[in-house]
């Protein structure tokens, strides 16, 4: 029963999948990938995204984060991510889904743009970030005691927001406005298969300058 | 004496032409599950629909015994795993993944590149046609010589597409291009969709989606 990751170093969605891995103690074959060079066995895999990560199970890909880290859970079912009654398990997909769908997608948006559209992302994001705010408020993590699906997928959140919030001079998350998901962050990367499985903080601020600049660049920002 | 609907204690928020309301109806249909249908103005949301969905007041949200589920694919997956009668997901882990990669590209392509093909003109117009054409095709390369998505059984892919079959005409008329003749597999699926109950009792007639759309385009001044 072979388990395979293509992954790279600096993403978050990667390492949300790693995290699942580790906390199931699934042991696996990691494969770095040179995302500006990428290896015919990734492009094979993952042909319509092409896009890390793919998890390659008995030779079969799964690809995209959430829907890995949904199958390592219907796989090994030893320390369930997901809740195990119907409604808190809708609940935890729509949470992840709200992250990455608002509050994701307009830190991305401010990452690879400049100016008004930069300054109207940020607000997005802030605006974003209160209904998770609230629903922390009394909790240690998104779903209790133990961090579970939606904690996995707001992760990035708890150390690559900061790389973020430095190499765009802004700030996000304010502790003042946000004690809640501030006390979250703190409590995240302390949990030991997390803190085990952080990119280096002082490799990223490099890396992800460079991306934002190839991204304004190409006048792409997607 | 409670009728069914309220036996069930179901309830759901949504809007006519919605394709996303459309798939909680196919799902609940292929169930058996009776419920209560409220049709909401989305010019002047109720209170129940803004008190159920306060994040993104939009429908559809289903209500079951007063807890409101949000996202149109999160609440056909709760309606699967509390009915497990006619399941839409696969048992298997890697066939579910599957399924649950193909919702989420429906979900994340079909809608925008449509409302892209309706709304923008000139060059912006001529790419979201291409790109329609590109996903459509990619969404017949994985239902290949299969019945359905899901196989010989409609599946929780088929119920996230069926909807949309409704708004090929439409994306035809203002793409100026034909299902059959691009995509001839996926026009046959959209067919026998068509003749599945759940389907033709949850999808309004491509005529009338057109004539939405087009009501949409005068309101936003592109007429």
């Amino acid at each position: 029963m072979e388990v395979k990751l293509f992954g790279a170093w600096s993403s978050p969605f990667v390492r949300r999948v790693e995290w699942a891995l580790k906390i199931k103690g699934i042991k696996y074959e990691y494969i770095e990938e040179d995302l500006y060079n990428k290896s015919p066995s990734l492009l094979t895999y993952s042909p319509i995204n092409k896009q890390v990560p793919v998890l390659l199970h008995d030779g079969k890909p799964i690809i995209e984060s959430m829907v890995i880290i949904e199958y390592i859970d219907d796989t090994w079912k030893q320390k369930p991510l997901l809740p195990i009654d119907p409604y808190q398990r809708s609940m935890a997909r729509f949470w992840s889904q709200y992250v990455e769908d608002k509050f994701y997608e307009s830190v991305k948006r401010a990452f690879f743009t400049e100016g008004e559209e930069q300054k109207a992302a940020v607000e997005s994001a802030v605006e974003a970030l209160k209904p998770l705010e609230q629903e922390l408020k009394g909790k240690k993590f998104f779903c209790g005691e133990e961090i579970g699906f939606v904690d996995l997928v707001a992760g990035w959140i708890a150390h690559w927001l900061e790389v973020v919030e430095e190499v765009l001079c802004i700030k996000v998350v304010d502790p003042e406005n946000f004690p809640s998901l501030c006390a979250w962050m703190k409590n995240f990367v302390e949990v030991p298969v997390i803190k085990e499985n952080l990119p280096a903080r002082d490799q990223m601020p490099g890396f992800y300058r460079m991306l934002r600049q190839s991204g304004l660049a190409s006048c792409d920002g997607k | 004496m409670a009728t069914a609907a309220e036996k069930e204690g179901v309830v759901l928020l949504d809007f006519w032409v919605s394709p996303f309301g459309q798939r909680c109806r196919i799902a609940l249909a292929e169930k058996g599950v009776e419920y209560e249908y409220k049709e909401e103005n989305l010019s002047d949301k109720s209170p129940l629909l803004l008190k159920m969905n306060p994040i993104h007041k939009k429908i559809p949200v289903l209500i079951h015994h007063g807890k409101p589920i949000c996202e149109s694919l999160v609440i056909v997956q709760y309606i699967d795993e509390v009915w497990s009668n006619n399941p839409l997901l696969p048992s298997d882990p890697y066939e579910r993944a599957k399924a649950r990669f193909w919702a989420d590209f429906v979900d994340k392509k079909v809608y925008e590149c449509g409302t892209r093909l309706w709304k923008l003109k000139g060059e912006a117009h001529e790419e979201a046609r291409k790109d329609m054409i590109e996903i459509l095709k990619l969404l017949e390369g994985e239902l290949g010589d299969k019945k359905y998505f899901g196989g010989e059984t409609f599946g929780f892919v088929d119920v996230a597409v069926a909807p949309f079959t409704a708004w090929f005409y439409t994306y035809e008329t203002c793409g100026k291009f034909s299902v059959d003749e691009e995509c001839p597999k996926l026009a046959a699926w959209a067919k026998r969709c068509k003749e599945r109950e759940s389907v033709s009792k949850s999808v309004h007639d491509p005529h009338k989606v057109y004539e939405f759309v087009g009501k949409l385009k005068k309101k936003f001044g592109l007429e």
